[in-house]
């Protein structure tokens, strides 16, 4: 087994590299769009409303991303239900018969939980004074959500949540145990044709380190934009009287 | 023409009886100074005004309109028109003790907020504004700075300037000096001064008596929830006939 014959896979593994990063943006890009919303639902006040999400987040961030995998694409498809659906050709309840969109499932409803409950805690932290402000100036509780408490906590979030968009792009592997390939079930593969181990998973984990790299990247660049306001005045330039 | 009234403002908190009926007339261009010791009631009186807190009953009148804490069935505090009340908020500008700027915006967009985003506006029209009140309180060099790079004197400026933006009819101001450093105090009492000589009408709790006695046409001396003693400064503060009053200028003056 040669290096060169890596190369030879290189089809195979661009098409893994594929879907994982559609697995990582499109799970990520659901996750915060459902998640905000629900951290808003997670800091009310009222049992109603917050007691359904704090059970959500609690269930899912109590077990592992890998059983919530195999329970959406092995487990639900084993409902007499569910399978009379497919024989309807019911188009919901069809996405579970797809490994991808099972995988999507899985990890959108992953990430959201921890997202919302980063976001809620982003939340919590708004100063006091300035939801007041808020009130002071006469803006409605809708204006004072959209202009100033999700702005704001929004911001604040950004650094423990690019934490979570880390894990997630690593957790993608995991949806080669649903016969997915991605990245890493391109090195499986690769693993399985030609029993070199080592080249296959030291090639894989060096295109997920890129990956991690790049991701890292985009998340300073976001954290210089809109984090201005929390760094220290050395690092900006303004005008000084 | 009286701009602002407040009629038996009463505030409990359980059993304790923070306020106990206050009444205060403000009529256009006054400059009413309220002092007293702490716990005297002064800013939790000024945050009834505007109903930041729930008074447990009483009415405040702002240029004919009215804003009544009501008690339901229930025996909980309801206000008798939310919709009037949030009008009434943006007719009455409040500066704080710890300026509350909103951290994620520029100074600029702190004081392009309000009018855009409540009063609606233009963008246009509400940045011109903006801009104007800043250079007003002499702030325009710094209309890109975030909160967190100015000194507390100079984001007290901008909220002032946040306050002026709303165009309201009668400004209130929470401590606006405490938080700050004694030689900060100066800027601000100095923007301050310059708006009662413009003729605003304004309430003022504060610590400054110098304040208190040469801009301010009224005083009124807080104690224990109820007003001590009122009137002109040159009277109350020169020749206070309750002994609370004298007392409390003693410790003051010092």
């Amino acid at each position: 087994m040669t290096y060169d014959e890596i190369a030879q896979l290189f089809p195979a593994y661009a098409s893994g590299l594929w879907v994982t990063v559609q697995l990582t943006v499109y799970s990520l890009g659901l996750g915060l769009l459902i998640a905000i919303p629900l951290a808003v639902l997670r800091v009310s006040p009222n049992r109603l409303c917050s007691g359904p999400v704090a059970a959500y987040t609690w269930f899912i961030r109590g077990t592992p991303l890998l059983a919530q995998l195999m329970i959406v694409y092995y487990g639900f498809g084993q409902f007499q239900w569910v399978q009379d659906a497919w024989q309807r050709g019911n188009p919901v309840l069809s996405l579970l018969r797809d490994p991808f969109s099972c995988g999507l499932i899985a990890l959108a409803t992953n990430t959201c939980a921890y997202t919302t409950e980063i976001l809620a805690g982003a939340l919590r932290t708004t100063p006091y004074g300035e939801i007041e402000a808020a009130q002071a100036y006469g803006m409605s509780r809708f204006t004072a959500w959209r202009r100033i408490l999700l702005p704001s906590a929004l911001r604040r979030f950004i650094p423990a949540y690019s934490n979570e968009v880390i894990l997630m792009l690593h957790g993608t592997s995991l949806v080669s145990a649903i016969t997915l390939v991605d990245l890493t079930g391109a090195a499986r593969d690769f693993y399985a044709n030609y029993y070199a181990p080592f080249e296959a998973f030291i090639s894989v984990g060096t295109v997920y380190f890129g990956l991690t790299a790049i991701l890292t990247f985009l998340i300073r660049l976001t954290e210089r934009r809109y984090l201005v306001h929390l760094r220290p005045q050395r690092f900006t330039n303004l005008a000084r009287g | 023409m009286n701009a602002l009234t407040v009629e038996n403002l009463h505030k409990r908190y359980g059993d304790n009886e923070v306020l106990k009926g206050i009444s205060l007339v403000a009529k256009h261009g006054d400059v009413i100074s309220m002092i007293g010791s702490s716990g005297s009631g002064k800013s939790t009186l000024l945050r009834c005004i505007n109903f930041l807190e729930s008074p447990s009953s009483g009415c405040v009148t702002l240029n004919g309109r009215e804003v009544r804490a009501l008690i339901d069935k229930s025996g909980k505090i309801r206000i008798s028109d939310p919709a009037q009340l949030r009008m009434m908020r943006t007719r009455l500008a409040m500066v704080f003790q710890h300026f509350n700027l909103w951290a994620h915006m520029t100074a600029l967009e702190n004081v392009v907020e309000a009018p855009r985003h409540v009063l609606k506006l233009s963008s246009a029209e509400a940045t011109e504004r903006a801009k104007r009140y800043l250079e007003q309180v002499g702030m325009s060099r710094f209309a890109n700075a975030y909160p967190a790079h100015l000194s507390g004197g100079q984001q007290q400026r901008v909220a002032i300037a946040r306050a002026l933006a709303m165009e309201p009819e009668a400004l209130l101001f929470d401590e606006p000096t405490s938080a700050l450093d004694p030689e900060l105090v100066g800027d601000v009492l100095k923007v301050m001064r310059d708006l009662a000589e413009e003729g605003r009408t304004m309430i003022v709790v504060t610590h400054e008596m110098g304040f208190a006695r040469e801009v301010s046409n009224h005083v009124v001396f807080l104690h224990q929830g109820v007003v001590e003693e009122e009137g002109h400064p040159r009277e109350v503060l020169k020749t206070p006939r309750s002994e609370r009053l004298q007392k409390f200028l003693c410790g003051a003056m010092k």
